[in-house]
C-alpha cells in the first residue's frame, strides 16, 4: 500500500502571530515557518505503518509557495520516501487543495491518504473531508488510533462527547488528532539522506486545477485581549460566582 | 532564517531538531543535574543517536560531514537551554576534546574511538590547563618521559571539563623540554582507569554546575606508544589549531545564552506590572533591551561571518579572537540587564535568569580570556 501524506507549511507554533497593519492578513515576512504539527503526526503515523510492514511507500505532498520544499524536506528527513511539490503562489483555499490532492491521488493511487485534522494557521478543518467527498472514498476524522487491515481501517475518533470507533473501507482519507502519536526527531544522518530523495515539482495547471481563490478576506483582526482572572477563596464563592455572575451553572 | 546567506535548509532543519530536543529533553529536566553536578550519560547517548555529536565527523564513523556553520547552530541552540553546564558538557566533547582525535589521530586510533564518540558512549575531555599555566599554554609543566614501550606522564591538570566522568582524555605533556617553546609538547590519549592516572578532586564552581570539572593527577602514568596523538613534540600546534574552533563555538554558545535571556526577559517585562503599566511600557527598560538586542544581533553577524571565513579555509585568527572576546563580555552585559529587569525574583534560586547569570561569568575567562583574545587582535592591527 502507498500512503500519501499532505503536509502544510505554517507559521511555527512558537511564534507570536501578528496581524499586518493594513489588516489584510498576518505578518509572514521573516517569520519562522514549520510543518503544521498535525501534519507531523500524520507523517509519523504513515512511517510507523511502513515500518510495521503495512505500507511500502510514504509520499509527502505539499501545495503552496516554493519554500514548501523545506517542509517536504523535513518530511523526507523524518523518513518519507519521496515528495511532490505543487508550486503555487496564490493563497490556496481548502477546496483548491482538495482538488489538487484529488488529482495527485488519481496519479498515485494510494490506499490511504493521511492528513492532519486541521492546520494551526487557519484552523479550517476542511481539506480531508473535502478530499474524501471529491474522491468518493471513505473518511474518518480526528483519529486517535488507526488499525490497518487488508481491506479496511479501524479508526478511533476523538470527539467532545467521547471516543467513537468506525470502520473505513480502503482506499480511505483519514485525518489525525493530537494524541495519535508523538512524532520522531529527524536525526542528522537522516536529514543528510533526505538531500538525495526525489522531489517532483508540479503546478496546478499540470493537474488541471484552477487554483484562484473564491473567497475574499475582508479584514483580519486581533482577538480582544483576555481580561485578568480573579482568585476566589473558597469553593462556595466559586459556585456562587459561576451561578450568579457568569450564569453558567 | 531561510533568508540567511550562511545557512541552508539543512542547517535550518538541524536547528529545529536541536531546539526541540533542548525544549523537551533538557529544559524541563535540568534542575537535578545542577544538584548532582553532572549531565546524565543517557542524555548524551540520546544526542548521539540523533547524530548531534558527529556533525562534522566522517560518515564511516556515523558522522554527517557537515561544516562549521552546522556546529555553530548546535552551540547556539545548546546555549539556549539555560543550562550552561549541560551545554559545555556536550560542546567540550564535540568541539574541544574529540577534534584532537579527529584532526591528528591515526586511522587505527580513529577506528577505535570515533564510533563511540559519535554515539555518545565514549565521552571525551581535553587536559591542557595546569595550576601554573592557563592562558600561557606553552608553560605547562606536566611531562612525559620515554620508557620501555611507551611513556610515563607526571604532573597535574586543573579545571578540566568532563574531568570526573570522561572515558578518554587528551592530555598535553612536555616531551622535549629543551626544544623551542612551540616544540616541547605532545598530546597523549589517556583512558580512564589507566594506572597512575587519578581524578584528584571534583571542583565546585560558581556556575556551569551541571558540568563536572576536575583536577587530574598523573603519577608515573604509563601510556603506550600507540597512545601518542599526532606528531611528537608538535602538540602545541594541535592545541592552537583547535583553539579557533573552540572559540567560535564558545562565542556561539554565549550568543545562544544571551538571546535566550533576552527572550525570557521580554516575556517577563511584558507581563510584570508596576506604576500602572507593564515594565515594557517604561522607556528606560524598552530601550535598554533594544540596545542589547542590537549588540547581540551585531555579534551574531560577526560570529557567522568568522565561521564562514573559517569554513573557506581563510586565516581568521583576528576575527575569531574578536568573536571570543566580544561574545564573552557581551553575554555578561546582557545577563546583568536581564537579571536587573527581573527585579528581586531574578536573584532567587529557581529562576532561570539567576542560573544564567552565574553560568555566563566564565565565558569571558575560559577558552581564551578576554585580555588574551584582545592581545591576539592587537597583534594583527
Ligand atoms: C569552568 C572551567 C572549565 C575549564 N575547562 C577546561 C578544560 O576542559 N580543559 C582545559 O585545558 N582548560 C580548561 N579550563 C581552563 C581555562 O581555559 C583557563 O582558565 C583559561 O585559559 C585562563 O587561564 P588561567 O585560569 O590560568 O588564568 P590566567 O592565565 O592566570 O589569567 C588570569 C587573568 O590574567 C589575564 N591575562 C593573562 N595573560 C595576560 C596577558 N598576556 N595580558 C593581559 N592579561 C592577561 C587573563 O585574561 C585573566 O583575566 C577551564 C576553566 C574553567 C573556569
Amino acid at each position: 500500500m502507498k500512503i500519501l501524506v499532505p503536509v502544510k507549511r505554517v507559521i511555527d507554533a512558537n511564534v507570536k502571530v501578528r496581524v499586518k497593519s493594513d489588516q489584510s492578513g498576518v505578518e509572514l515576512a521573516n517569520i519562522k515557518m514549520a510543518m503544521n504539527p498535525f501534519c507531523e503526526i500524520a507523517v509519523e503515523a504513515a512511517l510507523r505503518m511502513r515500518e510495521a510492514g503495512q505500507a511500502d511507500e510514504v509520499i509527502v505532498v505539499s501545495a503552496g509557495v516554493s519554500q514548501c520544499h523545506e517542509t517536504l524536506r523535513t518530511g523526507l528527513a523524518m523518513g518519507a520516501d519521496r515528495a511532490i511539490l505543487i508550486e503555487d503562489d496564490q493563497d490556496l483555499e481548502p477546496l483548491v487543495v482538495a482538488k489538487l490532492l484529488k488529482a495527485v491521488c488519481e496519479r498515485e493511487e494510494p490506499g490511504l491518504v493521511l492528513l492532519g485534522k486541521q492546520a494551526i494557521d487557519g484552523d479550517n478543518n476542511q481539506t480531508g473531508q473535502m478530499l474524501s467527498a471529491l474522491l468518493g472514498w471513505s473518511n474518518a476524522t480526528f483519529a486517535s488510533s488507526i488499525e490497518v487491515n487488508d481491506d479496511h481501517f479501524k479508526v478511533t475518533r476523538e470527539l467532545d462527547s467521547g471516543l467513537e470507533s468506525v470502520t473505513a473501507n480502503r482506499p480511505s482519507v483519514i485525518t489525525v488528532d493530537l494524541r495519535l502519536n508523538e512524532p520522531r526527531y529527524a536525526s542528522l544522518p537522516n536529514i543528510m539522506k533526505a538531500k538525495k530523495k526525489p522531489m517532483d515539482k508540479l503546478t496546478a495547471a499540470d493537474l488541471g486545477v484552477d487554483s484562484s481563490p473564491r473567497l475574499q478576506v475582508v479584514k483580519v483582526e486581533e482577538p480582544p485581549a483576555r481580561q485578568a482572572g480573579i482568585k476566589v477563596s473558597s469553593a462556595e464563592e466559586l459556585v456562587d460566582k459561576l451561578r450568579n455572575e457568569a450564569k453558567v451553572i | 532564517m531561510s533568508n540567511s546567506i550562511y545557512f541552508n535548509e539543512y542547517h535550518q532543519m538541524l536547528r529545529d531538531q536541536v531546539r526541540r530536543f533542548v525544549e523537551t529533553e533538557i529544559i524541563p529536566h535540568g534542575d537535578p543535574w545542577e544538584e548532582t553536578g553532572v549531565t546524565p550519560r543517557e542524555v548524551l547517548r540520546k544526542m548521539g543517536e540523533l547524530g548531534f555529536l558527529g556533525i562534522r565527523y566522517g560518515a564511516e564513523y556515523g558522522g554527517s560531514e557537515m561544516d562549521i556553520l552546522a556546529t555553530i547552530v548546535l552551540a547556539e541552540e545548546l546555549g539556549r537551554s539555560t543550562f550552561g553546564g549541560f551545554a559545555i558538557t556536550v560542546l567540550v566533547h564535540t568541539d574541544m576534546a574529540s577534534p584532537h582525535l579527529a584532526n591528528a589521530g591515526s586511522l587505527v586510533q580513529q577506528q577505535h574511538y570515533m564510533p563511540g564518540i559519535v554515539k555518545g558512549e565514549t565521552i571525551t575531555a581535553v587536559a591542557v590547563t595546569e595550576p601554573g599555566a592557563g592562558s600561557d599554554v606553552a608553560s605547562i609543566q606536566t611531562k612525559a618521559t620515554p620508557t620501555k614501550g611507551g611513556w610515563l606522564i607526571n604532573g597535574s591538570k586543573v579545571f578540566i571539563t568532563n574531568g570526573v566522568h570522561a572515558d578518554v582524555y587528551f592530555v598535553a605533556a612536555k616531551t622535549n623540554p629543551d626544544g623551542p617553546r612551540s616544540q616541547r609538547t605532545t598530546m597523549f590519549i589517556v583512558e580512564k582507569g589507566s594506572p597512575g592516572f587519578t581524578v584528584a578532586r571534583k571542583l565546585e564552581k560558581m556556575g556551569w554546575r551541571s558540568s563536572d570539572t576536575a583536577e587530574l593527577l598523573f603519577q608515573d602514568c604509563f601510556v603506550s606508544e600507540a597512545q601518542v596523538l599526532g606528531e611528537q613534540h608538535h602538540g602545541f600546534y594541535a592545541i592552537m589549531k583547535n583553539f579557533q574552533n573552540e572559540r567560535l563555538v564558545l562565542g556561539a554558545q554565549a550568543l545562544g545564552e544571551a538571546q535566550k535571556a533576552l527572550d525570557l526577559t521580554l516575556d517577563y517585562v511584558r507581563n510584570r506590572k508596576a506604576f500602572g503599566a507593564t515594565l515594557w511600557d517604561k522607556q528606560a527598560i524598552r530601550l535598554r533591551l533594544a540596545e542589547r538586542q542590537t549588540e547581540v544581533e551585531a555579534a551574531r553577524q560577526l560570529l557567522y561571518h568568522s565561521a564562514w571565513l573559517d569554513s573557506q579555509g581563510v586565516d581568521c585568527v583576528k576575527q575569531v579572537s574578536m568573536v571570543k572576546a566580544y561574545c564573552g563580555e557581551l553575554v555578561n552585559r546582557v545577563m546583568y540587564d536581564c537579571q536587573q529587569f527581573h527585579g528581586g525574583s531574578g536573584y532567587m534560586r529557581g529562576m532561570p535568569i539567576e542560573r544564567m547569570v552565574r553560568d555566563a561569568r566564565v565565558q569571558s575567562i575560559g577558552g581564551g580570556a578576554t585580555e588574551v583574545m584582545y592581545e591576539e587582535v592587537a597583534k594583527r592591527l
